[in-house]
């Protein structure tokens, strides 16, 4: 392949993730809570990962997680490699995890490297999350105010906590009101992500929120932030999903046809900030940049996106920072639902994303997108296509994968 | 209602201390020239490490705002609007901050607006009210 060019520098001679392949995908319960902890989540994930993949435990020669174990108060992440590790007697000749990285692809695109390095022919990579139960106990404990003792010396919160910032809806809701100011974004247009979504969570038996949404029902709920109100948000809960990345060459020989990672973002061209990115492009820009300069296929190819929605306006900013809508046209994008719903051109968040499928942060987009791609959705089953487009973040994380499968 | 204060350090001591002054302090680098936020021992923009706080002139406009509902804490004292507020000195200089002195549905991008500082132990917090 010819060197790529972006930004007027010759980067990305080697496009070393179309070797690696997702092998299979494996989730716990989804639940709100659960009565099980989060290493028996975590097994419920990955036993069922590596079994789809055709593989045993002994297969497994590496682990990934994004952000690790990461537990302060909230339940985040209370499982990472290490407890896994031993727990699952994996023998492994590479792992890692930790928060610092692109956001919650993070993992996939770690573990995507250490195959391509010659490390490992298959990782497991998991995320598990358990913060319904966490909250069950206490009602805030995802509040900022909660994770520092004493002053904030966060290398970012510190900026932000001072002025009563104790949760990320009020910057998601900075970028929110700046994108209304420059595009004459409307709060029914925004509204239709939320709709989506539960429309979608409908047809998936393991959804947390199932009922129908109504506009009516949306403009009417609790203003949070404003502009964004409670169902921006997507909804806690207990679950684990992992995944299996393999070798290209090794995926053959499992019972799943290999979906290839044609192409990943995991640019960062601005400052690791909330609040010193540009407010209505963020990473989501960078990170669709790279990741179709690593690729001859084009945003019209796309038959599928499970963009992150942890925040309704994030999957705005996925649509326009991806290239799947042109900048600032986001809102007319998915006004009305059309193009976005199951049978429209551009199906997202099939399984009802966050927003109504449950907040399992970052690798169920993954399931669900291999999920469609292998024909296995069963109710929420879209029209058959070969390339699906994940991506996660907000604000400064950002990472994307574009799949095909084989 | 009591903040959550910040670790003071070297290179932070100026923007949340100002105040005791009645000076909004921002970093700026003495080899090119440009103002950056937050304050570094290095200019991002050219790398010179001649860098200093240098006070400016404490206006500014709403570049984006938002209305906070919700008590995230039990002693918050809640409607209060968080805003992202740009300052005259250097197109993109901004910081994240609060409007204060005004009703909450009465703050519009674009509005003008002036420091006011909030002292709470050690710190002098810049927030903006309307600059009439």
């Amino acid at each position: 392949m010819a060197p790529r060019v972006r930004e007027g520098r010759v980067m990305f001679d080697r496009i070393f993730e179309k070797d690696v392949a997702i092998s299979g995908v494996g989730q716990s319960a989804v639940g709100r809570p659960l009565a099980r902890s989060g290493m028996q989540l975590t097994l419920d994930a990955c036993l069922e990962a590596i079994a789809d993949a055709g593989l045993t435990r002994d297969d497994i020669d590496g682990v990934a997680c994004w952000p690790g174990d990461n537990n302060n108060g909230d339940a985040f992440s209370p499982v990472g490699p290490n407890a896994l590790i031993g727990t699952l007697g994996l023998k492994v000749n590479w792992y890692g995890g930790g928060y610092e990285g692109p956001g919650p692809l993070a993992g996939v695109i770690n573990g995507a490297m250490a195959i391509a390095a010659g490390l490992c022919r298959h990782v497991l990579v998991f995320r598990t999350i358990t913060e319904a139960s966490r909250r069950q106990v206490d009602k805030n404990a995802g509040a900022l105010t909660n994770k520092t003792v004493g002053r904030d010396s966060s290398f970012f919160w510190q900026w932000y906590t001072p002025f009563n910032v104790l949760s990320a809806i009020n910057l998601m809701a900075l970028y929110t009101q700046r994108h209304f100011h420059e595009y004459g974004t409307t709060p029914e247009q925004l509204a239709q992500i939320a709709l989506t979504c539960r429309a979608n969570a409908a047809l998936n038996p393991k959804a947390i929120y199932r009922t129908p949404l109504s506009m009516d029902d949306y403009l009417s709920s609790r203003m949070i932030s404003t502009p964004l109100r409670l169902l921006d948000c997507d909804v806690h809960c207990d679950a684990s999903t992992a995944i299996i990345l393999s070798r290209a060459d090794a995926a053959k020989d499992g019972p799943n046809r290999p979906i290839r990672i044609e192409a990943m973002g995991a640019a960062l061209h601005q400052p690791w900030s909330w609040d010193q990115i540009d407010l209505t492009a963020t990473a989501a820009r960078d990170v669709g940049e790279m990741m179709w300069a690593r690729t001859d296929l084009k945003p019209s190819d796309v038959g599928s996106a499970q963009l992150y929605d942890g925040f309704s306006i994030l999957t705005m900013l996925w649509l326009e920072g991806l290239k799947l809508c042109p900048r600032g046209e986001s809102g007319r994008y998915v006004e009305g639902g059309q193009r976005i719903a199951r049978n429209g051109e551009l199906p997202i968040n099939t399984n009802g994303g966050q927003l109504s499928g449950g907040r399992t942060h970052g690798l169920g987009y993954v399931h669900e997108a291999c999920s469609q791609l292998w024909g296995r959705a069963g109710d929420r089953q879209v029209k058959p296509h070969n390339v699906s487009v994940v991506a996660a973040g907000g604000g400064p994380l950002g990472g994307s994968l574009l799949l095909v499968r084989e | 209602m009591t903040r959550k204060l910040p670790a003071i350090t070297a290179d932070s001591a100026p923007f949340w201390q100002g105040g005791e002054s009645g000076q909004l302090q921002i970093h700026k680098c003495a080899a090119c020239n440009r103002y950056f936020h937050p304050p570094a021992p290095i200019c991002p923009s050219c790398c010179s490490r001649e860098v200093a706080p240098q006070p400016v002139s404490g206006k500014g406009k709403v570049l984006s705002f938002t209305i906070n509902h919700q008590a995230w804490r039990p002693d918050l004292d809640v409607p209060y609007v968080v805003a992202i507020v740009e300052l005259p000195e250097q197109t993109g200089l901004r910081f994240v901050t609060n409007i204060v002195g005004l009703p909450p549905e009465a703050v519009r991008i674009d509005m003008p607006v002036r420091v006011r500082f909030e002292q709470q132990e050690d710190v002098w917090l810049p927030v903006f009210e309307k600059d009439e």
